[in-house]
């Protein structure tokens, strides 16, 4: 029993790291019809910003603020900018391939142009454990609970009881209508894009002293956080939190109680079966054709 | 006009067969190796080019040709069984993996492929009764052609750019048959098309189910030519690869895949001196050909013609 | 015309080569190194190591008065490619071939150089690229059938454990020590309480070391490559793990003790070759490799650079550059640091190509490799 409980935990302490990187990927495809195959490397991007604050003498606190900012320009603006905007009129598939090749430029930059070796990263947490009953827990679990929680609420309650947070929502379900109730489109859906740099750059904190800093980390991630956003629905922000934490749970059990050579397989048959059966997501509403 | 276009080709054919006598073996593998991308590559052009469905697992069935044909030219079949087997075999897969995804929206397909890619991957390297694991399967035999063996590097050279070539021709063919007319319609004007009668499902699903085939052969010239196969080149990354060079060379041209091919497979070694930098080029060059050049490479003639005449 | 051709060589060739009547043509050695992908910090540390002893040895004249011209390529760790730049070396004419490191690689790569009678040197250590009956390959290092058993014998002996758990890396490299650890622990009597295998390049070990704590065993065996050993080690600081960590040369590695910081204290490891070594001739090496490259070298370094001073003896030995000849002079051959210091430690190959000589067991303490304890070869018992 206390194998199980340990396993959940840390099972949903993994999955709420990939639910935050879900999160903005949804939040992209619903404001903007953007499908970000980069988005890992939108963690990892921050991770190495992280790393070099520090290197410049900053505390990881402020290490991690300065990243947050780097991430809103260049991940947040110049994203939309560069790339997104004069691509968007072309549809979908245009786009996808340009994120895909946008994933191979900053990879590979990376590698070429500073390191093709991992990297230590510091915990934002404590080391070690505590016990409840026969329950370990880690600090570091804990830890990872509260600010992904923390992070998540706070956009719920953003999205959900400001004037702002409820324009976005709006552009995100009905574009056309938003426009012709007066919100400002343009407006709401950069926002979405601040918001996605900013959960990237949070993501990075919590995962790399794990992962460690390497050039294709984003690789795992991207891929959890694709497959996580799919599983709960694409066009729900909820969704991304159950598929997020599904993936999470599940990759640990799936491990430990039957095989860890096929515990990357959990999130993927999961996927596959949901794409057949409801391809909507577990949560998603399905979406009409748009021709 | 079409006189000098044909002139042209059957030149480039000729100059490519005839370059690898002067080459040595690493120039000869590689010139064979871009024969078996090309397979795979151009069947990848049928999904992505013409039926317009993005595919992210071409690898797969790269792989899964290579795994069948390893362990059937191990047990001494012949090649033209195992050909076929491969390529049948490949289609099927093709045609269960695709239904339920294209039943559903448009880019389902890519998804779909994705996790098909990756699930594939873990079979081969989990699954080490049949296909060897991590430790691969090594000792691959050449097969041989009407008792004619295809063990030398020339040899199999030619006889992988003859495939190719059939492949080819065969792919030409089957664009310029009704069934391949109905896509041009579908591709330029979707609405009309269904209203014609165009079952756009059935198509599409059908022009996937050719690409994975088409893959699927290419895969046994690949255990052919390595004669040692392993899980690594059929990686989900392998088929960004492919898909990337489709877009680059132009989707949906006959001939983009020969350039996207030259461009991912052959280019890198003359680059060389560029070490890793030749994949940050290449990342960030494909999109920016993505903001000013989505029909690719092949699609610059036209895009000077059509400025001309605006004037 | 032809003539004046030949008398231009002959002059420039007199301008440049002072002592000598010409400059001989000097002897090509390839490289198929892992410079990028998941091997990149073992094949990076190989070359740079082989790139060092051939500077000191073209330094000192060279191998029979001919310059060594060393080029490394780079395999990306992928064997496909590995087999094919192993073509190219055959085409570029090497004398002797280095590497891939990685064994799945090497298992690949060197029929080509079999087929090109070239003499092939490997970093790896599965125990299957000896057995094949190649007389061609040569190791710079044990193999996994040397190390495990006298690792089995330091769990047995010191550590008295009943039970081991082990995590290994599900590749060539990790698949094969697995195996050959399970048999030399059944051999004693040992346990294995826990078999748990993790992917190449994965990132989250919490299941593994859960696993690996749940099963209560004396100690645990961590077999993975670099980075994998220290995200280990951190997952099992992380969690607490309180009983024996043990691995096999890549665990205490440099490389893993810079990223698992304070998680790397404590780990235990057996080493073929470690720059931390008492012997003189290792310290030497220490230094040299840390001036020219600003860092510390791993026991990969090590193998590249003594690798190539046993080129060297060899050559010299059979007083002629022929491939053959040495591939035929390295069986059985002995080579002692006293003579080559080069070689670091005395070394001695079988009829299969496998070398034998002392080796280390190792303990992480406050960031640093200490040696605890040295381990005579295994012919010398």
């Amino acid at each position: 029993m206390g194998d199980l409980i340990q396993l959940i935990v840390s099972g949903i302490a993994t999955g709420a790291i990939y639910a935050l990187a879900a999160l903005g990927f949804t939040l992209l495809w619903q404001a903007a019809g953007v499908i970000n195959f980069s988005q890992g490397e939108f963690v990892m991007l921050p991770a190495f910003a992280i790393l070099l604050f520090i290197a410049l003498g900053a505390p990881l606190w402020l290490a991690f603020l300065l990243a947050c900012v780097a991430a809103m320009l260049v991940l947040g603006i110049g994203f939309k900018w560069v790339i997104v905007d004069p691509l968007i009129r072309h549809g979908v598939i245009p786009l996808v391939i340009a994120t895909l090749g946008l994933s191979i430029g900053l990879k590979s930059t990376l590698k070429a142009g500073y390191s093709a070796e991992a990297h230590p990263f510091p915990s934002p947490f404590p080391g070690g454990q505590f016990s409840i009953a026969d329950v370990n827990i880690s600090y570091a679990d804990i830890g990872t609970l509260v600010v992904a929680g923390f992070v998540v609420i706070s956009l719920q309650l953003f999205l959900n009881r400001t004037v702002t947070g409820r324009a976005m929502q709006a552009v995100a379900q009905n574009t056309d209508a938003a426009k012709v109730l007066g919100i400002d489109v343009k407006r709401m859906v950069l926002y979405t894009f601040l918001i996605n740099a900013v959960l990237a750059a949070v993501a990075a904190l919590l995962v790399t002293p794990t992962y460690l800093a390497k050039f294709d980390m984003g690789d795992a991630i991207g891929q959890k956080a694709f497959f996580a956003a799919i599983i709960g629905g694409f066009n729900q922000t909820r969704g991304a939190l159950l598929g997020g934490v599904l993936i999470g749970v599940l990759e640990n059990l799936v491990g430990f109680y039957v095989s860890p050579a096929y515990k990357e397989g959990v999130a993927l048959i999961l996927f596959l079966v949901v794409i057949v059966f409801r391809p909507e997501g577990l949560l998603g509403r399905a979406e009409e054709r748009k021709v | 006009m079409n006189r000098t276009r044909t002139f042209g080709l059957v030149a480039a054919l000729i100059a490519f067969a005839v370059l690898p006598n002067f080459l040595k073996s690493y120039g000869v593998y590689l010139m064979t190796l871009f024969c078996v991308y090309l397979m795979a590559i151009f069947g990848l052009n049928l999904t992505v080019g013409y039926a317009g469905q993005m595919s992210l697992g071409q690898a797969a069935f790269l792989g899964i040709g290579a795994y069948q044909a390893a362990i059937f030219l191990k047990l001494g079949w012949p090649i033209f069984i195992v050909l076929p087997v491969a390529g049948i075999v490949c289609f099927i897969v093709g045609l269960i993996l695709g239904f339920p995804a294209l039943r559903v929206q448009h880019h389902y397909l890519a998804f779909a492929t994705l996790g098909f890619n990756i699930l594939v991957y873990l079979v081969m390297r989990n699954e080490e009764k049949v296909t060897g694991g991590t430790f691969g399967i090594p000792g691959i035999p050449r097969p041989s052609l009407f008792g004619y063996s295809l063990d030398g590097a020339l040899p199999f050279f030619y006889f992988t750019f003859l495939s190719v070539v059939v492949l080819a021709l065969f792919l030409w063919w089957l664009l310029r048959s009704p069934w391949g007319r109905a896509f041009a319609a579908l591709r330029d004007n979707p609405m009309r098309a269904t209203s014609l009668g165009i079952n756009i499902t059935a198509y599409t699903l059908l022009a996937f189910a050719i690409g994975a085939a088409c893959a699927g052969v290419g895969g046994v010239y690949y255990a052919a030519l390595v004669q040692f196969i392993e899980p690594a080149p059929f990686h989900f990354s392998a088929s960004l690869t492919m898909l990337l060079a489709v877009i680059v060379g132009g989707s949906g041209r006959f001939f983009g895949p020969v350039l996207g091919t030259i461009i991912v497979v052959l280019l890198p070694e003359w680059l060389r001196f560029m070490q890793n930098w030749y994949l940050a080029v290449f990342g960030f060059a494909v999109v920016a050909l993505m903001i000013w050049l989505p029909g690719g490479l092949l699609s610059i003639p036209e895009r000077l013609r059509w400025k001309g005449a605006a004037k | 015309m032809k003539r004046n051709a030949f008398l231009l060589t002959t002059m420039f060739a007199a301008a440049f080569a002072a002592p000598a009547y010409a400059q001989p043509k000097p002897i090509p050695i390839i490289g198929l190194m892992e410079l990028s992908g998941t091997g990149a910090t073992a094949g990076t540390n190989f070359d740079n190591g082989v790139k060092l002893a051939v500077k000191e040895i073209n330094a000192g004249g060279g191998i029979l008065g001919r310059k060594i011209e060393y080029t490394s390529m780079d395999t990306q760790s992928n064997p496909g490619v590995a087999k094919a730049l192993a073509q190219k070396a055959v085409d570029l004419g090497a004398y002797v071939v280095m590497g891939p490191v990685f064994s799945g690689s090497f298992i690949v790569s060197m029929a080509e150089t079999k087929r090109a009678e070239i003499p092939n040197f490997t970093g790896g250590e599965a125990a299957n690229i000896t057995q094949q009956g190649n007389p061609f390959v040569f190791r710079t290092s044990f193999t996994q059938s040397t190390a495990m058993p006298k690792l089995a014998k330091y769990i047995d002996d010191t550590v008295k454990a009943k039970s081991v758990a082990m995590i290994w890396v599900n590749n060539d490299f990790g698949k094969g020590g697995r195996d050959t650890m399970a048999k030399a622990l059944e051999e004693r009597g040992i346990k294995v309480a826990a078999d748990i295998s993790t992917d190449p390049g994965q990132v989250d070990f919490s299941g593994a070391v859960l696993k690996a704590k749940q099963s209560g065993a004396d100690a645990l065996f961590v077999y993975t490559n670099e980075e994998e050993s220290a995200r280990a080690l951190r997952e099992l600081k992380k969690q607490g793990y309180d009983r024996p960590i043990i691995g096999e040369t890549t665990l205490t590695g440099q490389k893993v003790i810079e990223l698992a910081g304070d998680a790397a204290n404590g780990a235990v490891a057996h080493v073929g070759l470690t720059a931390d070594a008492p012997q003189p001739a290792i310290k030497a090496f220490d230094q040299k490799f840390q001036s020219e490259y600003k860092y510390r070298s791993d026991h990969n370094g090590m193998k590249g650079y003594s690798g190539m001073y046993v080129v060297k003896a060899i050559t010299e030995k059979i007083g002629k550059v022929d491939s053959k000849a040495f591939a035929t002079a390295m069986h059985g051959a002995r080579i002692s640091a006293k003579d080559a210091p080069g070689v670091l430690l005395d070394v001695s190959f079988d009829q299969n190509g496998d070398l034998d000589r002392e080796s280390f067991l190792v303990k992480v303490e406050n960031g640093k490799q200490v040696v605890t304890a040295i381990l005579p070869p295994v012919s010398a018992k």
